[in-house]
């Protein structure tokens, strides 16, 4: 038996069935459901709108409900501002305290300078400075953002976002995906099978990482926290901080929407699907739970996989910065040498190497940067406290207020991460399009840069 | 045995004479005496149930479509084992998005020994056409109405015998939260399986002339894919003018998923597989999704 036959056979029975017939089938089994429902559920109280509908005209009212949304992302992030920047402190003076012992009992003990240097000077450097740039914001961010998803808020911002990408000629539940990319772009990228239209969801993949993840976050924070915020009342501090923090998530979204609007205008051309979503109940989280997780699972994770980076990547760095080369080492050799391209984009030398150096995760882009700045014999001492690092980069190394904001927006738009790029290539099966997804967002990362520090260049500004 | 953190079973119910042992077993690499599939519409608790009954930490989350492969794991229960599969939640088992279609492959192909469709109990109308087409699909049902403490929140009482007798397969009241009525599922789980339970599935038949039609296809179908357990659905859809049933059918599409599925179930029912065991989307859940990107290299 052919497969044709049989897709005939079933065509000419079917137009010998009267026309409608799988309808009033259908029909008949919503009937049939509506009734068995009637019987068996009875509703003991009169209050047909109950709690949950009130909240919701109001989360997900055309007026309210965006300044809402915004309003709880801003106190998330000011809640992770204001208490990492006391804990990061703490943390710092206490690894780096380690350190110093480490490195006297490593010199007493009669160690080489080279193995003292490559442990203490790079790897556990490396490792150091991760964990107290990165853990602090975590353990608020997480447990804060994790409360709002369990709570059940999530499909109510897809609610409210859903005319946006509408607009941009994207699926709605984009919002859904782009939300899960705060949290990590590769999981984002995965999440995007709950999309229906093949077209819709590659949009969905190629811009999701313009929402920072969990592992860019800390960067932002830190960014933020130590320049911008740097030059306000010490009073303000968190509150612009936070303000600023806000703003460069906003920008990712809107770059977000550009880059769908483009994609379906030129490569992924097509009109938006409809599509139903269904606003689940509010439940009270499980609070243990939601620290369980997000603690253990979470920020464990994240951490672990950024010192995986760190370590070698810390140990890379020493070695670049103890081969000397007459006057200069490596490390500065190279910085020096990329310091022309990174002017140009309102950054510098050390920051690009850096960038490259954490290629695999990079997240660990400032961190990096740190170590480049000091294993080149650019910053003596690890500083321990926010006005310090402000102080070395500042006066020490030449950072200026652009310097700042470019390593942010860069930070923002710069290619997915090791990880999110393999899961794009599995996700499409297609080298073409985990190559966009790249060439894009660097592409877009070099020309924003680019753009603002030529502007703020010729306005005077830097 | 090493995981052995239940959350049901106390001491006071060693005593009962009701009482059943239902052991987690995780992921336990073993052989498994049954396959169990969970479907339902999104966020009516699947997960729940499942990290109920598996004590995995498959991630569960507050938003429809957060499970978008399938998730499997095992437990014990009356010394049968089981492996439970978790489906990505769905409202209907006929549109193509890929969620959809994993579920409706599994039920469809994986022959699964009994199918537990997890309802919301305070939106039972419209979780109903689901277990309608899942009982389309195959007779060993049993539907698991969950979140009833949510239906007593919101002032609902929901009579589950009545639902049994309407829809001619078991269903039980459930608060997968709390583990309420997990041993009652379970049990009737095993009772349907064993044929302890006979259901009779309320199945909309149409017209005599569709239920001729609807003949006529049948043996045409199982003569092209012999062994093909469902081939009175695939003739519907196909009077349907289902695209994607078609396409399956004339690509070899369908030969190919049936012997698939056959073969990874005579491989899954020894050895639980690993990969797509937790590739569940939910923020928090990232780390064990990168985790399977590692092990499926």
């Amino acid at each position: 038996m052919e497969a044709n036959e049989i897709l005939a056979k079933a065509e000419s029975l079917r137009n010998g069935l009267s026309t409608g017939f799988r309808d009033e089938i259908v029909k008949s089994l919503y009937t049939e459901a509506e009734n068995i429902a009637k019987r068996a559920v009875k509703s003991t109280s009169n209050k047909k709108y109950d709690f949950d509908q009130k909240i919701d005209r109001l989360v997900t009212s055309p007026y309210a409900g965006l300044p809402i949304m915004l309003l709880l992302l801003s106190l998330i992030i000011w809640l992770t501002v204001s208490g990492a920047n006391v804990v990061s402190g703490w943390i710092a003076v206490v690894l780096f305290g380690i350190g110093d012992y480490g490195r006297a009992l490593f010199n007493q003990i009669g160690m080489p300078w080279w193995i003292t240097g490559f442990i203490w000077d790079g790897v556990y450097l490396g490792l150091a400075w991760v964990v107290s740039v990165m853990l602090p914001p975590m353990m608020i961010f997480f447990p804060a953002f994790t409360f709002l998803e369990d709570l059940g808020y999530l499909p109510r911002v897809a609610f409210n976002m859903d005319w946006l990408f509408k607009k941009t000629g994207a699926h709605g539940k984009q919002s859904l995906t782009m939300a899960m990319g705060f949290g990590c772009n590769a999981a984002g990228v995965i999440a995007t099978r709950v999309i229906d239209s093949p077209r819709e969801r590659l949009i969905a993949i190629l811009t999701n990482n313009f929402v920072p993840c969990n592992g860019r976050f800390p960067t932002l924070i830190m960014l933020a926290t130590v320049f911008v915020a740097a030059s306000f009342p010490p009073a303000l501090t968190s509150l612009v901080a936070a303000g600023t923090v806000v703003g460069v998530v906003l920008i990712g979204v809107m770059f977000t929407f550009i880059a769908s609007w483009i994609l379906s205008r030129t490569v992924l051309k097509g009109e938006a699907s409809a599509f139903t979503l269904e606003l689940p109940p509010y439940r009270r989280p499980n609070i243990s739970r939601i620290l369980y997780t997000s603690i253990i699972d979470r920020t464990i994770f994240v951490l672990w996989r950024a010192m995986q980076t760190a370590a070698p990547a810390g140990a890379l760095i020493w070695v670049l910065a103890n081969i000397h080369l007459g006057d200069s080492n490596l490390a500065r050799i190279i910085a020096d040498w990329l310091n022309p391209f990174g002017l140009l984009l309102g950054l510098d030398g050390v920051i690009l190497l850096a960038y490259i150096i954490a290629i695999p995760a990079n997240e660990i882009v400032v961190p990096t940067m740190m170590m480049v700045y000091m294993g080149a014999g650019m910053m003596i001492n690890g500083p321990t406290s926010s006005t310090e690092i402000f102080d070395l980069l500042v006066n020490g190394n030449g950072w200026t207020m652009l310097t700042a904001v470019n390593l942010m927006l860069f930070a923002l738009l710069h290619n997915p991460c090791a990880t999110t790029i393999m899961t794009i290539y599995k996700e499409t099966k297609s080298l073409k399009w985990a190559t966009l997804s790249v060439v894009m967002t660097l592409g877009t990362a070099f020309i924003v840069t680019f753009l603002t520090a030529t502007i703020a260049r010729l306005l005077g500004w830097a | 045995m090493t995981n052995t953190k239940t959350v049901l079973p106390t001491e006071h119910c060693e005593t009962c004479p009701a009482f059943t042992q239902l052991e987690q077993m995780g992921i336990k690499v073993g052989d498994f005496d049954r396959v169990v599939a969970l479907a339902g519409n999104p966020n009516t608790g699947k997960s729940t149930l499942f990290n109920a009954l598996t004590g995995l930490k498959q991630h569960t989350g507050n938003w429809p479509g957060k499970t978008v492969t399938r998730a499997e794991g095992g437990f014990e229960f009356n010394k049968m084992r089981y492996k439970l599969v978790d489906l990505p939640g769905t409202y209907s088992l006929l549109s193509a998005s890929q969620d959809e279609e994993v579920a409706r492959d599994f039920i469809l192909f994986g022959q699964p020994s009994c199918t537990i469709v997890v309802c919301d109990a305070t939106s039972l109308e419209r979780n109903l056409n689901l277990v309608m087409q899942v009982m389309e699909i195959t007779e060993n049902v049993v539907i698991a109405v969950n979140l009833m403490d949510e239906a007593k929140r919101k002032g609902l009482e929901v009579d589950a015998r009545s639902l049994s007798r309407d829809l001619g397969v078991p269903a039980i009241a459930i608060t997968a939260r709390t583990g309420d009525g997990i041993h009652t599922l379970l049990g009737a789980v095993s009772d349907v399986i064993e044929g302890k339970i006979e259901t009779k599935p309320l199945r909309v038949n149409g017209t005599p002339e569709f239920q001729k039609a609807v003949n006529e296809l049948v043996p045409m179908i199982e003569q092209m894919a012999p062994g093909i357990p469902n081939a009175r659905w695939l003739a519907i859809r196909l009077l349907d003018g289902d695209a994607r049933v078609q396409k399956a059918l004339s690509t070899g599409e369908l030969g190919d998923i049936v012997s698939r599925q056959q073969r990874a179930d005579v491989k899954f029912s020894g050895k639980m597989s690993v990969e797509g065991r937790q590739i569940t989307i939910r923020l928090r859940s990232s780390q064990e999704h990168l985790g399977d990107i590692h092990k499926e290299k």
